[in-house]
């Protein structure tokens, strides 16, 4: 029986990668997709990260994933945040309202 | 222990200065802004001493390699440093002027200084994260300072969606260096990445790719340009000069110092990129900006082609071309604040204005601010011989050196098309005739940033020797990971 190896976590990794991606860029709705988007990026990275530590047997990665988690949550803190002062000016939260300035 | 102390004695200050100007500006009984202000200033520039100092230490690392003081940090940070102090003084008359005078601006770019900081120094891919984290959570918020204003907080919100993806396109490319090279430390990712058959393998090559697509968007180069213009219009101007100066100054640093310690050896994948991005932003730069009517969206794609002009420097890969690029970010930096200090001026009775054709006129009723603007707006061209051509001249100089006649060559070209929208500017400033509502008069401390940034544009030219020597020392640090000390062998020289 073939077990579950290394390229499987990477392959995993890619796919959330390119969903997190594509989300920020084919999303046309809501800007809370966005930020759910660069979660779903930053969860694939440590996926890789974690994979990786794990084949090499090197407790780095597995370091690099927490301090990742813990920059994540400061950042959607942030997000928020800014999305809570852009909804109090502009009403909505919709990605196609997020045009004020163009050229 | 006390050794990994004193080597981020800059970072140090700053951060526990910024948490102590935190608690006097939210327990203080009055208003704080202006104590906080002069707090922050004084903060920054004790930490640029600081860091100048510690170049005599030669090259350090601290914290198991995770963090490295050498000549090239120094001088940077130091650089750094002395931007985000300029950006603070220049910010407060407009800040209080546009009742948005609040304690936690200066707060907030210590705290983004502290984060600039520690990623030029940065000598591992998890300092490496953490200092533009830490530089970038700041930026998000300072964009959207202007809380109350749709423009500024969509600026933020613009700002944080893509420097959030940025972020996760370098974590990307940072968890599959390494995977590929199974360490997170320069000096071993530079053993691993050795080309094989001249070519460096393909797995390699996407970790490569993603890492500098993160770093380039941290510099606003193109194709990762495009929150520039929008985010420069959006935020107060106040913000958007600081935007100007010191993290580009920084995101250029640790891109350098990335490419040049973790990836020597990967110069052929490497270079190919860079040409191509300083290409695009070259070209970017020149055309997109001929068609602006606001004068900061101007200047953000001015930027873009500014960084674009350096990475031909940074293209070359070689000690010239490193020192090249110090020196030319460091003129750019003080042309954009001069710049700066001139919009920051552009207030009329009813408040600001933006658009380039209110400048007509300026030169007969607001004459010193015309002439520094029209001496900044020379230099940004590049014409001799002002700073900007000097800085033009020596990475064009390295670029020739290595080989990139084709880079050059369009680089020389963008750069004349480059000179029609600023030299438009000085036209409509000495040509056309001035409207009726005057400009205010410049507030003292613009005019006399203003005043001594044109002062320097236009005299670098009598004594260009003390910088020049500083960027070949700091280069020269960077490469070789000697210690160079880039200070006292600057007050030895002969």
């Amino acid at each position: 029986m073939t077990g579950i190896g290394l390229t499987h976590y990477l392959t995993l990794a890619a796919i959330l990668f390119t969903i997190g991606v594509f989300g920020i860029f084919l999303n046309r709705k809501n800007v809370i997709i966005i930020l759910m988007s660069i979660e779903l990026m930053l969860l694939a990275v440590n996926i890789n990260l974690v994979a990786f530590s794990a084949f090499l047997g090197d407790l780095v990665g597995q370091v690099f994933a927490l301090l990742v988690l813990t920059v994540a949550a400061g950042e959607a803190a942030i997000g928020l945040a800014i999305l809570v002062v852009y909804f109090r000016n502009r009403g909505g939260i919709a990605v196609e309202d997020v045009s004020q300035m163009k050229g | 222990m006390f050794n990994d102390i004193g080597l981020i004695l800059p970072e140090l200050v700053l951060f526990l200065g910024a948490m102590g100007l935190l608690m006097l500006g939210a327990f203080s009984s009055k208003d704080a802004t202006r104590t906080v202000d002069f707090g922050a200033i004084i903060l920054l520039l004790v930490a640029a001493v600081l860091s100048l100092t510690q170049s005599q230490n030669g090259y350090a690392t601290a914290f198991n390699g995770a963090f490295v003081v050498d000549g090239f940090a120094a001088l940077m940070k130091a650089l750094t440093f002395v931007a985000t102090a300029i950006a603070i003084l220049m910010s407060r008359d407009f800040m209080a002027r546009e009742k948005l005078a609040r304690f936690e601006f200066s707060v907030l770019l210590v705290l983004a200084a502290t984060g600039m900081g520690m990623m030029i120094s940065a000598n591992d891919l998890i300092a490496l994260y953490m200092g533009i984290e830490l530089q970038s959570l700041a930026l998000y918020v300072v964009a959207a300072i202007n809380r109350d204003s749709l423009r500024s907080t969509e600026s933020g919100l613009k700002y944080f969606v893509l420097g959030a993806l940025s972020s996760g396109l370098l974590l990307y490319g940072a968890s599959l260096i390494y995977g590929f090279s199974g360490s997170i430390e320069f000096a071993e990712i530079a053993k691993a990445f050795q080309p094989v058959d001249g070519q460096l393998p393909i797995a390699m090559t996407i970790g490569l790719v993603f890492l500098i697509a993160g770093l380039a968007f941290k510099i606003s180069a193109v194709p990762f340009h495009m929150w520039t213009p929008d985010v420069y219009e959006g935020a107060p101007t106040a913000v958007t000069a600081f935007f100007a100066a010191a993290p580009k100054l920084a995101g250029m640093a640790i891109f350098l110092r990335v490419m040049l310690t973790a990836f020597p050896d990967a110069i052929i994948a490497w270079q190919q990129i860079i040409i191509f991005v300083s290409f695009a932003s070259m070209l970017l730069g020149a055309f997109a900006a001929i068609g602006q009517q606001n004068i900061k969206r101007l200047m953000a794609y001015s930027s873009i082609g500014h960084m674009g002009f350096a990475l031909v420097g940074f293209a070359a890969g070689t000690q010239d071309g490193v020192s090249g690029v110090i020196l030319y970010m460091t003129l750019y930096a003080i042309m954009t604040l001069g710049t700066f200090a001139c919009i920051l001026s552009m207030r009329r009775e009813g408040g600001m204005v933006e658009r380039i054709d209110n400048l007509a006129g300026l030169s007969q009723t607001r004459p010193f601010m015309a002439a520094c603007l029209a001496i900044m707006m020379f230099s940004l061209a590049g014409i001799p011989p002002m700073a900007g051509f000097f800085g033009k001249l020596f990475v064009f100089r390295a670029a020739i050196d290595a080989g990139l006649y084709g880079l050059s060559i369009l680089g020389v070209l963008s750069s004349v098309v480059g000179a029609y929208y600023y030299l438009r500017i000085v036209k409509i400033m000495y040509i056309d005739a001035p409207s009726e509502d005057d400009y205010q008069p410049m507030p003292r401390e613009l005019s006399i940033m203003a005043g001594v940034m044109a002062g320097f544009a236009l005299l670098f030219f009598v004594y260009p020797a003390p910088l020049i020597e500083l960027s070949n020392g700091a280069a020269a640090a960077l490469l070789n990971g000697a210690g160079t000390d880039v200070v006292t062998g600057l007050l030895s020289r002969p």
